[in-house]
């Protein structure tokens, strides 16, 4: 998988500088997992950070927390690579707040003709929304602007919008005015895991007739 | 003058990778021989670095000491698993401390960060991600830091050193979230112009 659409580049830098809310760090390292030119990006980044730490200056520190290190050492065993387990079906950042082993198992809530969410639970302290959508071969979702923040990452299928076609491994990492209208290819289902601030503001009256249902 | 600051700027550099190629046998000494001496090198190298770094997050000298601590003894623990190729000891030493403060922030939520060679999907890894740890021992993330313009910079040090996320240095700095993110974008750009460029 080579994807096409990739994390904007404020996106990664936050994303490495561990400042990210959840729920987008999630989507962006599923997208990171499956693509190796935002995973050197990534990298570079975090070589920033690297010389940012070199350049913070030295406090000192006490002869207490250098005897407390030094007499842990003596108990503190190797780190083992965890053993490989089968790869699941979906991303590993998100396959942890999943309790299913594939997607059609989970319990997907009808919104709309097509139209099928589910919330991912993460914990109380994560900020942001994670949602997984689930829209059906040749529909279209409803025009809407983003009402915040939004990053969107294609994990099955795929859907064409006026920024191109977006298959699996692909992210829309949209600034808030633009507004899109994707349209779900004919030959299947399109899954995608989104991020989100607060709650999407749709733009015509239909869709804002249908906002509390599709509730995205 | 000019040249004097280039020479300045060299000797800056060598300096750099004299110390990194130590780190970096340090490790190997701590991998294969747990090297007690080893490791001592790099906690005093290290430790104050990282307290100073947890102290800029609004933590306290006794936190800072305690996250100190769990950092170093990752380093121990992990050395075998710290790759050369894909960035510098500093480098890998940040991503720990950035992962642990994460983690010690929100206990109940267990971030998606990464450390160097932590990735779980097969590595494709391109010439550039291998690239990278050369490039940052030449000097080149350093030139790429010193060179970007203030504001720039700024947005950097609130993000990487302060880790505050970006809409807060949007109200902390009066501007909008966006010119926070076109300077986050700018200050990338520049790096990688020199990433990529050598120049
Ligand atoms: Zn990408």
């Amino acid at each position: 998988m080579k994807p096409n659409h990739h994390l904007d580049d404020s996106t990664l830098l936050a994303y490495a500088a561990g400042t990210l809310d959840e729920a987008f760090s999630v989507v962006a390292a599923s997208h990171v997992a499956v693509c190796p030119a935002c995973r050197g990006a990534v990298r570079a980044a975090e070589a920033l950070g690297g010389e940012l730490l070199d350049s913070v200056g030295g406090a000192s520190v006490s002869d207490d927390c250098r005897s407390r290190t030094f007499a842990a050492l003596e108990q503190a065993g190797l780190y083992r690579l965890p053993v490989a387990a089968p790869r699941p079906a979906f991303p590993r950042a998100l396959a942890q707040f999943l309790p299913v082993a594939s997607l059609d198992d989970l319990a997907w809530k009808k919104k709309a003709p097509g139209v099928a969410v589910f919330d991912v639970k993460l914990p109380a302290s994560a900020r942001g929304q994670l949602k997984l959508l689930r829209i059906g071969a040749g529909r279209a979702m409803p025009e809407h602007g983003h009402g915040g923040e939004e990053i969107t990452m294609v994990l099955m299928g795929a859907y064409v919008d006026h920024m191109g076609r977006f298959a699996a491994g692909d992210v829309a990492d949209l600034d808030e005015d633009i507004e899109h209208r994707p349209v779900v290819e004919q030959d299947g289902d399109c899954i995608c895991l989104v991020a989100t601030e607060r709650p999407t503001r749709f733009k015509s009256l239909a869709a804002r007739i249908m906002q509390p249902f599709v509730g995205i | 003058m000019y040249a004097v600051m280039e020479l300045a700027d060299r000797r800056k550099d060598e300096e750099k990778q004299r110390l990194e190629a130590l780190f970096r046998s340090f490790i190997t000494r701590v991998a294969q021989n747990r090297d007690r001496q080893a490791f001592a090198q790099l906690f005093d190298h290290f430790a104050p670095r990282l307290k100073s770094f947890m102290m800029r997050k609004n933590t306290s000298a006794e936190l800072a000491e305690d996250l100190v601590q769990e950092a170093m003894i990752a380093v121990w623990t992990k050395a075998a698993m710290y790759e050369p190729s894909k960035g510098s000891v500093t480098t890998w030493v940040f991503t720990i401390a950035r992962n642990l403060r994460i983690d010690r922030i929100r206990r109940d939520v267990h971030m998606p960060t990464t450390e160097l060679g932590d990735y779980d999907e097969p590595s494709d890894a391109p010439e550039g991600e291998e690239l990278l740890g050369r490039k940052q021992e030449d000097g080149l993330v350093a030139r790429a830091l010193q060179s970007i313009p203030e504001e720039q910079r700024q947005i950097l040090v609130l993000s990487f050193v302060e880790e505050i996320p970006q809409s807060e240095i949007a109200t902390r700095l009066s501007i909008p979230l966006g010119t926070v993110k076109s300077r986050m974008r700018l200050a990338y750009g520049h790096l990688r112009r020199i990433l990529e460029t050598g120049l």
